[in-house]
């Protein structure tokens, strides 16, 4: 096991050498001049090279890609063209946003993918498998950016339950710890705030969930279905076991197993998903930040972030795939 | 963004920035005539080569120290290439420049300003190396602000974050992509009007739809930048109301004038009359802006009210191709159409005004394709004058007032290969140059008119329409004016209970 672990980490480093430079090339190989945006329509062309100068775009290709390796290796992803800031600071005051969002949407596809799928499974080609089979199409057709447009009109004009946008009142004091909203509110035991929190993060969490919670929800469906024709099963059936013992103790571990893979997936796939919902919702995090640099061509924020994504996805995927190791020991042997 | 206005160079920031700082020369309330700022007065020297600015006393910054003859000196001295200046009392040193004042080198103040010196506690003299009569107006600009020494050189890195200047608010906070909180200063010198409101917060809510709702919902007490269609329903709505203010803007179509086909005034004034600008204004612009006779907005002093303006007429249209040599357009190869792929004040729907204007010349017979692309590269294209453009969209929003900042900047192609319509007239460049070194305004004024007559009668560009700016607003917000350089001036403005 050690060194099954040991061997697909150390794969991690050409994996995300290989997204430094892809991103560095089609970065630089897509038209769009950084300077020409920061100065708009009053560019001069002496301006123009000053800037160019200055974020170093006048060298040639290979030195601006040793030069990012090389900051790299110290740990430094370099400094934002639009904020001046390092790219390292601004990912930091921006993850734990997106994470936050991301997990509650996981968690909430989690429960409703893994509960809709097991029903579904149990009851087949009855009316609710229908039913959550047709929302799970449309759940995953549905565009994002109009789903987010339509609650915010019913749920908050309309009703007035939830707020619109942004992830905390603005006139709501909270005493930032680690950037984790809700766990800075427990922290400091501000009850207002944590409830101001939650009834923010809601929506754009329900949003974001749409596509992940179709998609576990058909594949734990799929699973189920396989492991409750296995003989084992049968058997459980026969000894005169409950219908509710024979599912949630003998086949749902089973089925379970793809599903971890699929969830451990959504998770990267949440995060990319992220800049819609951050755009629309108005949420501060790494997605609205980077669909901004793609805009504004920042080409350190791009470069940095998408490496930082890249990192935390492949380490998710080692995490899942030895956590699989763990629930089925067949694997690790190869 | 940030919040250093010498650094700066998105509305964003300066929106922020307007209410934390404070230049020299100020612009009146919805206008550009320049007033007294944080100098009293100042005195220009029979040549136009020196100006002495006397300093208001008893200003001080947020932090507490003092606003003074150093301040400016260090202000505006840092932005300088070569830093000639003299401070008065302790020689503070100006930390090394992190990066490219943008503003100030596009504003070609390196080649306009040589030394600034501290004569005394409240006395700034600057010594130009030119004459160049829109200094002052420059002076007004944001990148012009007064910032404090003691707290840029105590961490020259974090001011950017931490702003303090003289204005009628201090920053408080900063959530990034979140909100900037701004508290009243009570210490503010201008003790008429405001500062009323105890706090101020911006908050960043990058979609228009959704930040209408926010407004709607009385969230937020002033929307920016709405989408067009959703004005009309603001105006329905009777907890909002409408602001509004004509644009200091000019969207224009021009002509590739390196290109033998455009040198040609027929050929360009064909266009100019085939061109139905006003159906342009009422549908593409909804209505929200004006057809424009000349390439500054009426509310500039030296706009010519002679001038009347390409009228829409086929007829002279085709009179004139066919004065060009293209009969019913026979013979013409078909030609490109630039279009802006981004809504721009000047230009709400960049893309719509093309296809407006290829089949307005399909009707004098002129074939014409619309290219575009994205933002950075269409400016960097349109700069090389390519020959598979023909025409292009573009615009400028005004900086400081001065009708240099166009004229100058737009169309004089002589003077430097980055003036984008690069339409050479050795007339029209001594025209300009003679309004650099006038001081005198009047005399200024006239020389404008005569340079806006001989655009008229050349039609290097026609000019489509000046835009209104609107903002929706809740109905207890008072007092509140939008300004034409865009700035948001928070000030005078109280809520009504």
């Amino acid at each position: 096991m050690p060194a099954y672990i040991l061997r697909r980490f150390l794969i991690l480093i050409p994996t995300l050498l290989g997204v430094s430079i892809i991103v560095f090339m089609m970065l630089r190989l897509t038209p769009g001049d950084p300077a020409e945006l920061l100065l708009g329509e009053r560019a001069t062309e002496s301006a123009l090279q000053e800037v160019r100068e200055h974020l170093g775009l006048n060298e040639p290709l290979h030195v601006q890609y040793g030069l990012f390796l090389k900051r790299l290796m110290k740990g430094d992803l370099g400094e934002t063209i639009w904020t001046r800031q390092k790219v390292w600071i601004e990912v930091k005051q921006r993850f734990p946003a997106t994470i936050e969002l991301s997990l509650v949407a996981l968690c909430i596809s989690c429960f409703f993918g893994v509960l809709f799928g097991i029903v579904s499974a149990t009851r087949q080609y009855s009316l609710f498998d229908y039913l959550s089979m047709l929302g799970a199409l449309a759940g995953v057709s549905m565009p994002i950016f109009w789903l987010g447009l339509v609650f915010m009109l019913i749920f908050s004009l309309n009703l007035g339950w939830l707020p619109i946008s942004g992830r905390l009142d603005v006139h709501i004091n909270l005493e930032v710890i680690t950037n984790f909203y809700i766990l800075d509110a427990v922290l400091t035991r501000n009850w207002e705030a944590l409830r101001d929190v939650i009834w923010h993060i809601i929506m754009p969490a329900v949003t974001l969930s749409t596509i992940p919670t179709a998609i576990v929800a058909r594949m734990t469906r799929s699973s189920m279905l396989e492991v409750l024709r296995q003989d084992y099963i049968k058997t459980a059936k026969a000894k005169g076991l409950s219908n509710f013992k024979v599912i949630f103790k003998h086949a749902l571990r089973n089925a379970l197993i793809p599903v971890v893979t699929t969830i451990g997936l959504q998770f990267g796939i949440l995060m990319g998903g992220a800049i819609l919902t951050e755009t629309i919702f108005a949420w501060p995090g790494v997605g609205k930040w980077m669909y901004d640099a793609v805009m504004q061509r920042d080409y350190m924020v791009i470069q940095g972030g998408t490496l930082f994504i890249a990192t935390i996805f492949v380490v998710i995927n080692l995490f899942v795939d030895v956590l699989y190791a763990v629930i089925n020991p067949r694997i690790s042997v190869k | 963004m940030g919040l250093d206005p010498a650094y700066e160079t998105d509305g964003n920031s300066f929106m922020v920035c307007d209410n934390i700082f404070e230049a020299l020369v100020a612009y009146a309330d919805e206008s550009t005539q320049l007033e007294p700022g944080l100098a009293e007065s100042w005195d220009i020297s029979a040549d136009g080569m020196t100006y002495t600015f006397h300093l208001r006393k008893g200003v001080k910054f947020h932090d507490g120290t003092p606003f003074n003859a150093d301040a400016v000196v260090f202000s505006i001295g840092r932005m300088m290439k070569e830093r000639k200046v003299k401070f008065l009392n302790q020689p503070l040193t100006i930390p090394a420049q992190e990066r490219t004042p943008e503003y100030w080198v596009s504003m070609e103040m390196d080649n306009t300003v040589d030394t600034i010196e501290a004569i005394d506690d409240y006395t700034v003299v600057f010594k130009l190396k030119r004459v160049e009569a829109p200094f002052l107006a420059n002076m007004g600009m944001d990148f012009a602000d007064i910032i404090s020494p003691t707290a840029f050189t105590k961490n020259p890195k974090e001011f950017v974050r931490n702003p303090v200047g003289t204005g009628p608010f201090k920053f408080v906070s900063w959530v990034k992509d979140d909100r900037i909180i701004l508290e009243k200063n009570k210490d503010y010198w201008d003790k008429k009007g405001g500062p009323y409101l105890d706090k101020l917060i911006f908050r960043s809510i990058p979609e228009n739809s959704v930040r209408f709702l926010e407004l709607k919902t009385g969230n937020i007490n002033i929307c920016q930048y709405p989408n067009p269609a959703d004005i009309p329903m603001a105006a329905k709505d009777k907890k909002l109301k409408l602001v509004s203010q004509p644009g200091m803007n000019i969207g224009y179509l021009s002509f590739n004038h390196t290109k033998k086909l455009w040198q040609d005034a027929s050929m360009r004034k064909a266009i100019a009359h085939a061109i139905n600008r006003e159906a342009i204004v009422d549908n593409i612009y909804q209505g929200m802006g004006q057809v424009a006779s000349n390439p500054i907005p009426p509310t500039m002093w030296g706009y010519n009210k002679e001038v009347p303006g390409f009228k829409y007429d086929l007829d002279l249209a085709k009179a004139y191709l066919a004065k060009a040599g293209f009969p019913e357009g026979k013979g013409l190869p078909e030609i490109t159409l630039w279009s802006m792929p981004v809504p721009r004040p000047y230009n709400p729907e960049g893309l719509k005004v093309g296809v407006a204007m290829i089949s307005d010349l399909s009707k004098i017979g002129i074939k014409a394709k619309i290219v575009s692309y994205d933002w950075g590269t269409y400016l960097k294209r349109q700069r090389e004058q390519p020959d598979d453009m023909d025409l292009f969209q573009l615009g400028w929003t005004g900086d400081n007032g001065d009708p240099d900042n166009f004229l100058a900047v737009l169309f004089d192609g002589l003077a430097s290969s980055s003036i984008r319509t690069q339409w050479k007239n050795e007339q029209y460049h001594n025209y300009m140059l003679e309004g650099k070194q006038t001081v005198d305004q009047a005399k200024r004024a006239e020389i404008y008119k005569k340079a806006l007559q001989l655009i008229y009668e050349e039609c290097p560009v026609i000019s489509i329409a000046h835009s209104t700016v609107i903002s929706p607003i809740t109905k207890n917000v008072m007092n509140y004016k939008l300004h034409p350089t865009a700035s948001v001036r928070m000030k005078d403005v109280w809520m009504q209970k």
